[in-house]
């Protein structure tokens, strides 16, 4: 057990959590924020994508117990109050989903990915979307729906 | 209207907010116990001890239960009752379950089944298609074998011949959702059930014979699931089952999910196939004669396997008039997963079978593998003229704010290919079903038109010739599908509706959602039947308290079969409606108007929250069910003879591929899709079923690999090792658009089911393979499924002879 004191979405939580919970499981278990998917528990898939301290990082692979001090974004926190971030409302406008469970996590790796080309002052092309990307599956679009958002959001962003 | 706009899925805000809810995603009262199933390390045999102390001294173990310790019925099949819960000893694949564990947590669950020592005495097992022959191990007593003409007579008498090959693997449907269910227990021994499944009254039924109790004591809600593609119509009963029998055992809640590896080694995947072809033809390519031999293995229980088989069989034709043709097909039991449902439900094997066909009678022949083709299309619908390329015979019931685009008028096909002049056959299927709804001539025409097919072939031969090592391919496939369960009574939909005094709607049907949006079609079917916007209608979850004994969603009938169900319901509440007000102000009932949000009738005008105030207060009933059933399907599977089908959906795609000789790899360029969802409920989500659908056809023949060893342990049960389409695999142009047709059959709108079809439309990218493949020589390539970067090479070997 060790005593966890972490901010998430902006607010500070402290909870005593065994060793080995994941952080996915922190989330989910002990925060009941079930916004951040498990696909596959193996860092592959992607749903969990959360953001640590403003990185995209893949929740299921991390101890919780590692980020002591740190600051975790989820998909519940992306939303300036009532108002949508762009990337969300770019995905709900443009079809880039169907069951949705993949949403969260391609939201979060999407807005890592359109922030760090923003901060290297680069443009984003359709072929960086494609191979940002590479690391979230999605096994109902075909992805063209996915691009399409990312790229509206990326220009609004 | 509501219906033929582009509206977003109506979960859309809640999953971009992570609000929306899957079975896991469910608070739980306190004390939930969660599952893991202990399974079989050996393929087949049985097992000789099993000591589970450590199991049950294990931190956290509340209960273990072995097959010894169920109350009633050890059965999870959806047929034949051969599958059953836990194993009673003998052992059929690697990964069936043996024994049970609930404990205080997930993880405690699944780190206790390891503690298990087990001893079998192993048997050899039967893995392949041809030591499954060999034992004469099948479901069923012998092959299917479906007919039609004098097979042998004609493939005698043709002027030219060929056989071959193909071996088509399997898929596994990594829906991003893994399986679960929370089971609630109640007073008085009933259980509420939450699943993932695409067929909750099945997991009512098997939880209802698990427990011991009729089915009035067992509710199944489920609300939506993270993807299903077929997996979760009958791979979910287990979970189900175990949760309810625990949970009353100990009173307490269950849960159980799949960690992904359990989930792909534990459920059955898409069949594989091998198929064997022997086809005459003349100098055109125009087929006379095809025998098809079709060996499917279907695991060690029979699940799905039947009917999947018989569609491999009743799509063995996909768009092409055989004069005649023999398919036979061996259903083979295997010690591995049992294999399942998976979209397209064997129809896509079967097409790939006749494609294989075609490919080869082109290569044969030298002739553009369009053309042979085009020779061998059934006869178009009646009205569509043929030199303007058979046109849509009525203007579409105009999809508006379509976000896709439409595609232009396309080339005609000259008249020299013109049917008439040579087809003095009927225009039947091989099971004697009149196809008299083909518009696939004209969908052909314009999509190669748009595509600027004939220049690209022009460029394609170009590149080849220029380039030694980097070789470029095209790959044109139809398809024809046939829609509607071809266990006839399946054909049926129930829908509950009320309208509140306030004017809001709630919306029940026994359809499930797994993301193709079909609740937002109903809606948009009931809000169009009031004249009202789908904000109006509160869609709820598929609850079999509400409508009951429901079919699958599956076989792509989701929104026609329910769709309908819901206008019947809507329009008996809408005629009550209308009876009451014309009383009211003396007018007949059908001079009362539901349209743009407002009732009228006659020079009064209300809106609709005020009309139905006003039913309410005069005592009208504003609650219905509806009911629909399929008309005019008649079938005989074991004669392989009748109408299984109410209509064909047909697509059309064109691929182009560039494959690395030196290594095998390739990446698909460019796909261009034309596909008929006839007069679309939504374009916008039919355009997704259809951009998805292709990907995940490609990513089934490219790159998606199952391997078993010679033990039967499958060595592809993770992403890691289990290749599925990423976004960079996504063809890099990628046009997709709709056909104008409307459906010639009375369906709901005139619209068509899209959710299977489009999967074989990615058929095309394996055919572009194939087609680079044989740029390297001049033998042919004899590509097999999936074509890995290894499948391309040895084809590539192949090809230079
Ligand atoms: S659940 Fe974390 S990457 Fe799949
Ligand atoms: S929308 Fe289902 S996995 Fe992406």
């Amino acid at each position: 057990m060790t005593k966890l004191i972490m901010t998430v979405n902006g607010k500070k939580v402290s909870r005593d959590v065994p060793d080995e919970t994941l952080l996915s499981e922190f989330l989910r278990e002990s925060l009941r924020l079930t916004g951040t998917h498990v696909g596959c528990d193996t860092t592959q898939c992607g749903a969990c994508v959360v953001h640590v301290n403003g990185t995209a990082v893949k929740s299921c692979s991390v101890l919780a117990v590692s980020l002591n001090g740190e600051s975790v974004t989820t998909i519940e926190g992306l939303a300036d109050g009532g108002q949508l971030h762009p990337m969300q409302k770019a995905f709900n406008d443009n079809h880039g989903l169907q069951c949705g469970f993949c949403t969260p996590g391609m939201i979060m790796a999407s807005v890592d990915l359109v922030a760090k080309a923003k901060a290297a002052g680069r443009k984003l092309s359709e072929d960086d979307i494609r191979h940002g990307l590479e690391g979230n599956i999605c096994r109902c679009t075909g992805y063209h729906n996915i691009v399409k958002a990312v790229a509206q959001a990326a220009s609004e962003m | 209207m509501t219906v033929h706009k582009s509206l977003p899925h109506d979960s859309g805000p809640l999953h971009v907010t992570g609000a929306a809810r899957y079975v896991d995603d469910i608070p739980v009262p306190a004390k939930c116990l969660h599952l893991a199933f202990g399974l079989s390390t050996v393929a087949r045999g049985s097992v000789t001890s099993m000591d589970l102390g450590a199991v049950r001294a294990a931190p956290g173990v509340v209960a273990v239960l072995e097959a010894s310790d169920l109350p009633f019925a050890n059965d999870v099949s959806p047929s034949a009752h051969d599958e059953p819960l836990l194993s009673t000893g003998r052992v059929n694949y690697v990964g069936q379950p043996l024994f049970v564990v609930a404990a205080t947590s997930h993880l405690a669950a699944r780190k206790a089944v390891r503690a298990a020592r087990i001893t079998y005495a192993e048997e050899p097992p039967v893995l392949t298609v041809d030591e499954a022959l060999a034992a004469n191990s099948r479901f069923e007593d012998g092959p299917r074998i479906w007919t039609k003409g004098d097979v042998d007579a004609a493939l005698a008498k043709a002027s030219n011949r060929l056989s071959g090959r193909i071996e088509i693997g399997g898929q596994e449907h990594f829906y991003l959702e893994g399986q679960a269910a929370l089971v609630l227990p109640q007073e008085n021994g009933d259980m509420v059930v939450h699943s993932s499944t695409q067929h909750p009254t099945e997991i009512q039924h098997k939880v209802a014979e698990a427990i011991g109790k009729p089915m009035h004591a067992v509710r199944v809600e489920t609300r939506r699931m993270g993807g299903g593609f077929g997996g979760k119509e009958s791979q979910g009963n287990a979970l189900a089952c175990a949760c309810a029998i625990v949970a009353r055992a100990t009173g307490r809640p269950a849960k159980m999910r799949y960690d992904r590896d359990d989930d792909m080694v534990i459920t059955g995947k898409r069949h594989d196939f091998r198929i064997d072809y022997d086809v005459g033809f003349d100098e055109t390519g125009r087929v006379s004669a095809v025998d098809f031999v079709q060996a499917t293995r279907g695991g060690w229980a029979q699940d799905l396997t039947l009917p999947v088989a018989d569609r491999a069989m009743l799509h063995s034709d996909n768009a092409y008039l055989l004069p005649a043709a023999r398919i036979t097909s061996h259903r083979l039991r295997t010690n591995t997963q049992s294999a399942t449902a998976f979209r397209g439900f064997g129809g896509p094997q079967g097409v790939v079978g006749i494609e294989r066909v075609m490919d080869h009678i082109a290569a044969h022949l030298g002739l553009d593998p369009v053309e042979v083709r085009r020779v061998n299309y059934y006869q178009p619908m009646a009205g569509a003229t043929w030199e303007d390329g058979g046109s849509a015979p009525r203007p579409a019931a105009s999809p508006r704010d379509i976000s896709g685009t439409k595609a232009g008028r396309g080339l005609a096909f000259g008249a020299a290919h013109s049917p008439a002049s040579h087809r003095p056959v009927a225009n039947t299927t091989p099971y004697g079903m009149e196809v008299k709804d083909f518009v696939l001539h004209a969908m052909s025409a314009r999509l190669l038109g748009s595509a600027g097919y004939a220049a690209r072939r022009e460029a394609v031969a170009a590149w080849n010739a220029a380039n030694p090592v980097l070789k470029r391919g095209l790959g044109f496939s139809p398809v024809k599908f046939g829609i509607s369960f071809t266990l006839t009574h399946l054909n049926q939909a129930g829908a509950l509706v009320h309208v509140y005094q306030d004017g809001s709607i709630h919306l029940n049907h026994g359809g499930t959602e797994m993301g193709q949006g079909l609740f937002q079609k109903v809606a948009q079917v009931a809000a169009a039947r009031f004249g009202l916007d789908t904000d109006a209608v509160r869609i709820t979850a598929t609850d079999t308290a509400k409508v009951p004994n429901t079919s699958a969603t599956a076989a792509s009938s989701g929104s026609d079969l329910n769709g309908m169900a819901v206008r019947v319901a809507c329009d008996m509440i809408r005629d009550r409606m209308s009876v009451c007000l014309a009383e009211k102000f003396a007018l007949r009932p059908e001079d009362v108007v539901f349209d743009a949000g407002e009732v009228r009738a006659g020079d009064h005008s209300m809106s609709f929250a005020e009309a139905a105030m006003a039913c309410y207060q005069s005592r009208v009933s504003l609650s219905a069910t509806g009911f629909y059933k399929t008309p005019d399907l008649s079938w005989d599977r074991i004669a392989g003879q009748g109408r299984p089908f109410f209509y064909f959906a047909h697509g059309c795609a064109l691929t182009e591929v560039v494959v690395d000789t030196l290594t095998g790899e390739n990446r698909i360029l460019r796909a261009d899709i034309l596909h008929d969802a006839g007069a679309s409920l939504n374009p916008a989500l039919d355009i997704g079923q259809v951009e998805g659908a292709y990907v995940q056809g490609a990513g089934w023949l490219t790159t998606e690999e199952l391997v078993w060893d010679d033990k039967g342990r499958l060595r592809t049960h993770a992403p890691s090792t289990y290749k599925i389409p990423a976004c960079s695999d996504r063809p890099e142009v990628f046009n997709v658009a709709l056909w104008d047709g409307e459906n010639p059959e009375a369906t709901i709108y005139r619209s068509k089911a899209v959710g299977e079809p489009p999967f074989m439309l990615g058929i095309s990218a394996f055919l572009a393979l194939s087609d680079a493949c044989a740029s390297c020589g001049s033998a042919y390539p004899d590509l097999q499924a999936p074509a890995t970067a290894e499948a391309v090479l040895a084809a590539i070997g192949r090809a230079r002879g």
